[in-house]
């Protein structure tokens, strides 16, 4: 990547919907994401979130890491990366996965994209360069960060398929979940995938910056009927956890930012059994996994289903005994669930779904702080769970 | 169907075949040369001279494996008896070491404080060779038996006594340099002290680490004397030739020409060799002697590790800095004023601490010194068999000549050939018309010749950093590798180089104990 050379001037970038979501967003309110400006809310943060639940919600996705991997080893390099079997995931496919380090704890999650035949994307919340490179000792392959040459959109919610089909994207109801295609637009390539953070029915779109304000156009043209409506990142953090996905420095702490070992975690401490796949003879991680399955895990992710409507945020969760097992990671009021939910870090042999335990809640009436030892138990799944979100075509197209 | 292949037939890779064969297991040893040894090699050059190519003499050779081999009923002769060490001066003021006995124009102060740090430096260095004899103690916590090993790391240190303890710690860190000023005055000595405290390594006299070589260069001994050398009667070749004897006779089976070009795996295990002709063959366990880079970079494949400890190999420093050079002469070289029956000893050019610095610094920057350290040994004056009658095959070890050198070896090959026989002829006047033939071996013929990546002495820095059980590497630092099935048994492993045969025993422990990283 060539760099301006006054680059270092500039630290955090107005993303290149910019001139399209300031106008939008009443409240002026943004924070820095990487190097991008992002708007962590438009107008009201429960409207936003609706949109998404009730007909379309649009989150500017510029500041996510995006690798572009290619060569001939790209597919052994991202099966050695990943510990999930990469290979699995066709051209025109998307797969969710993990990496770890070599003691089989959680570098990242992210979203490997079969873009073309040789070619897959690769993004995470986190920058990942650096780990990328590490991996590709040994490896006929190339790795950029186009993280500034691609920018993106999640449009999401029970209208999105409707929208895109307005918008003039042919067939876009036939894409199955996990599926990614190519269009064209203004002479440049569109790319839609039926992916997203929110656990509905929804897509995201990937172009180049001089792309952005044309398609940011397009699309609210074609939703304005739809009901389309941007939304900021709190709306999103909602959605996420609705949807039971875990989140980095929430739910787990990268493996290669962690000082004390102790405080990282599996991806069998963190309920995902089904991305590791030891049939691979080989990926970063294996070993130490494999004696993690012999000897037992740590922790175990559990899903929360509490009593009250006082989100539990960092509250600690005691058995009957009143001893602390462990800790939430996430917690909100659902208003899709309408439940009190959290995810949480127990310690093992804690956790089996339908345990009861407390936990403790602080929480502030008119400055004045109170506590509940709040009776919850144990769920499995996600906390909301449209079967829109699976159905090809959606209802509506 | 083997138990155990052994890739390599270098000294180690000999002796932990001859160890696992007296365990009762099937041992194939595959060896890439046409000759067994690996650097510790007797073989011949230019017209009627034969030499020892790589190591020239030896001093690190463990009495244990000697014995527990029963080496000696296999041939093994370290010639009748150790050499004294003669540090060179042009003028011809030498000074002449020989045990902790110095003569030449030293002050009685140096005198008697050689004798106190010779006598110190054996106490540190037997404390030492007592960690060689194991696997090092496991960084992981939770063990027991790693809780005792530390513990008896401790208790060793301890046992010095605190005078000797506090002193220990101390050093054991620091630079040469700064100890030996401390200590003497006479330049001759502090050379020759500072020279053994550098070789092999990329080091300067006054880079930290340099203590510790000192230390593990003499942490061997020869009949009970430490910090001696021996030249042994038809070469260093004669020793590794005993060791396949031995293994041989265990019940061995070894094959020279026969280089391994991958490992093959069943699963994530490792299940055997392929050789570059082509030719599959299997083993319950694969055990390497080449060196760490090899092993993982080239015979398993960066692909095949994980990612961190594929790194951790990559960044293992191995490059090497000591070229070797060979001489065929006419007649026995005069060095000016050396008694001639001092020809035999091992001869250094490091007349001064601050010589050696100052070449050292142009290594640094990727340049051979201009005027190398050398150690020098002429084995045909006590075995004349190495050269045809009345002619004399002299052996150098020089330093410094790194093997990344600015501009490559090619072009710099021969005009450091002459800049070497030129100081030589500077300390023996007349020596470069004597000379009937030459070969100069750089890091890259080493490696070329050798097989050892970078053309390294002991496969790999022996520095803080790469030593006990960091060496090569966290994760393969008690012989198992992260690979099931694959173990390292070279110089590359703890304690390190030298032909002294510790890794390729404790190698061997290790496989038949089931031993794991
Ligand atoms: C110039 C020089 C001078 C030295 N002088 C001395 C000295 O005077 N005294 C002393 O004690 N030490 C000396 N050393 C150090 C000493 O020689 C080495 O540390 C020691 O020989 C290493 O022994 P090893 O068995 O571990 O490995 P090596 O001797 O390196 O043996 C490894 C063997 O593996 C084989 N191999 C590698 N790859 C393959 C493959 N793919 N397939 C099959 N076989 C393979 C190689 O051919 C080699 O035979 C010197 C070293 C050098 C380079």
């Amino acid at each position: 990547m060539k760099l301006d050379k006054d680059h270092y001037k500039t630290a955090v970038y107005p993303s290149p919907f910019h001139a399209k979501t300031s106008v939008l967003n009443e409240t002026r309110e943004f924070e820095r994401w990487h190097d991008y400006m992002s708007a962590t809310r438009y107008f009201d943060v429960s409207m936003e979130y609706f949109s998404c639940r009730n007909s379309t919600g649009v989150f500017d996705l510029t500041a996510m890491c995006k690798y572009r991997i290619t060569g001939v080893d790209a597919l052994d390099y991202l099966n050695r990366l990943m510990t999930r079997d990469v290979s699995k995931i066709k051209v025109g496919r998307v797969g969710y996965g993990v990496w770890c380090d070599d003691a089989g704890q959680v570098v990242d999650d992210g979203t490997v994209f079969h873009i073309r035949d040789g070619e897959y994307w690769l993004c995470a919340q986190g920058r990942q360069y650096d780990w990328l490179l590490t991996s590709a000792l040994g490896f006929d392959v190339v790795i950029e960060d186009i993280s500034h040459q691609m920018t993106s959109l999640a449009v999401q919610g029970p209208t999105s398929c409707a929208t895109l089909k307005a918008m003039g994207l042919a067939e876009i109801e036939t894409l199955k979940p996990f599926g990614l295609r190519h269009y064209s637009i203004e002479d440049g390539e569109l790319t839609v995938s039926r992916t997203g953070f929110t656990g509905d029915l929804g897509y995201e779109l990937w172009m180049k910056p001089e792309l952005a304000e044309p398609v940011w156009d397009a699309l609210f043209a074609a939703g304005r009927l739809h009901g389309i409506k941007p939304m900021g990142e709190r709306a999103l953090a909602m959605a996420r956890l609705e949807a039971g996905f875990i989140q980095a420095w929430h739910d787990f702490l990268p493996a290669d930012k962690a000082v004390r070992t102790t405080h990282t975690r599996s991806p069998f401490e963190l309920d995902l059994h089904w991305l590791v796949d030891f049939k691979k003879p080989n990926f970063t991680g294996r070993r130490a996994l494999l004696e993690e399955k012999r000897n037992g895990s740590r922790y175990r992710l559990a899903r929360l289903d509490i009593d009250g409507n006082k989100p539990a945020h960092h509250a600690f969760v005691y058995n009957r005994q009143n001893k602390v097992i462990g800790i939430v990671t996430s917690a909100m009021w659902s208003p899709s669930a309408k439940a009190n939910i959290a995810l949480a870090s127990l310690d093992v042999p804690y956790g089996e779904p339908g345990d009861e335990y407390l936990v403790e809640i602080y929480y502030q009436r008119e400055l004045a702080w109170n506590r509940v030892m709040a009776p919850c138990r144990v769920v499995k799944g996600a906390f909301f769970d449209p079967p829109r979100k699976k159905q090809t075509p959606p209802a509506d197209c | 169907m083997y138990d155990a292949i052994i890739i390599g037939a270098g000294h180690n890779g000999l002796v932990c075949a001859a160890y696992l064969a007296k365990a009762g297991r099937k041992v194939l040893v595959l060896e890439a040369n046409d000759r067994v040894g690996g650097a510790a090699i007797t073989r011949s050059f230019g017209t009627g001279f034969k030499v020892s190519a790589g190591a020239h003499l030896i001093n690190l050779l463990d009495p244990v494996v000697i014995d527990e081999l029963k080496l000696e009923s296999h041939g093994l002769d370290l010639g009748q008896k150790t050499l004294k060490t003669v540090s060179l001066s042009h003028k011809g003021q030498h000074l002449v070491i020989d045990g902790d006995q110095l003569t030449g124009q030293v002050s009685d102060e140096d005198r008697s404080a050689f004798a106190d740090y010779k006598a110190q430096m054996t106490r540190f260095s037997r404390l030492l060779n007592k960690l060689h004899l194991r696997p090092p103690p496991r960084l992981k916590p939770g063990r027991l038996s790693d809780y005792l090993d530390l513990l008896r790391v401790g208790a060793g240190l301890r046992r010095l006594g605190q005078r000797d303890m506090r002193d220990f710690l101390r050093i054991a860190g620091i630079n040469i340099y700064d100890v030996l000023e401390e200590h003497f005055d006479n330049e001759l000595l502090k050379g020759a002290l500072a020279f053994d405290a550098v070789l092999g390594n990329h080091l300067g006299p006054r880079s930290n680490g340099s203590v510790l070589n000192a230390l593990h260069r003499s942490s061997g001994r020869i009949n009970d004397d430490n910090g001696t050398f021996a030249s042994p009667p038809g070469g260093v070749g004669a020793v590794s030739e005993a060791l396949a004897k031995a293994a041989v006779a265990l019940g061995a089976k070894i094959r020279t020409g026969a280089p391994v070009e991958q490992l093959m795996f069943n699963g994530d295990t490792a299940c055997g060799v392929r050789l570059q002709s082509g030719e599959q063959i299997e083993a319950e366990t694969v055990v390497s002697n080449a060196d760490p880079k090899r092993t993982f970079l080239d015979l398993v494949g960066a692909r095949h590790l994980e990612a961190e400890f594929a790194q951790s190999i990559h960044r293992t420093r191995c490059s090497g800095n000591v070229a070797k050079l060979h001489l065929g002469l006419k007649s026995l070289p005069r060095f000016t004023e050396l008694d001639p029956t001092l020809a035999g000893e091992r001869l250094l050019i490091a007349p001064s601490a601050d010589y050696l610095d100052l070449a050292f610094n142009q290594a640094k920057y990727g340049h051979c010194s201009d005027h190398p350290a050398m150690e020098i040994t002429i084995p045909s004056v006590a075995d004349p068999s190495l050269a045809d009658e009345g002619h004399h095959v002299l052996s150098a070890i020089v330093q410094y000549a790194p093997y990344r050198l600015k501009g490559g070896w090619e072009h710099a090959h021969e005009p450091f050939k002459k800049t070497l026989i030129d100081q030589l002829d500077q300390y023996a006047p007349g020596l470069s018309l004597q000379v009937i033939s030459s070969e100069l071996l750089t890091p890259a013929d080493i490696e070329a010749e050798f097989g050892i990546t970078g053309g390294h002495w002991h496969h790999g820095e022996m520095t803080l950093d790469q030593a006990f059980m960091l060496r090569p590497a966290p994760g393969a630092g008690r012989y198992a590798t992260p690979i099931d099935g694959l173990y390292l048994c070279g110089a590359g492993s703890h304690p390190g180089g030298g032909v002294m045969g510790l890794a390729g025993r404790n190698a061997a422990q290790t496989v038949l104990s089931g031993g794991k990283t």
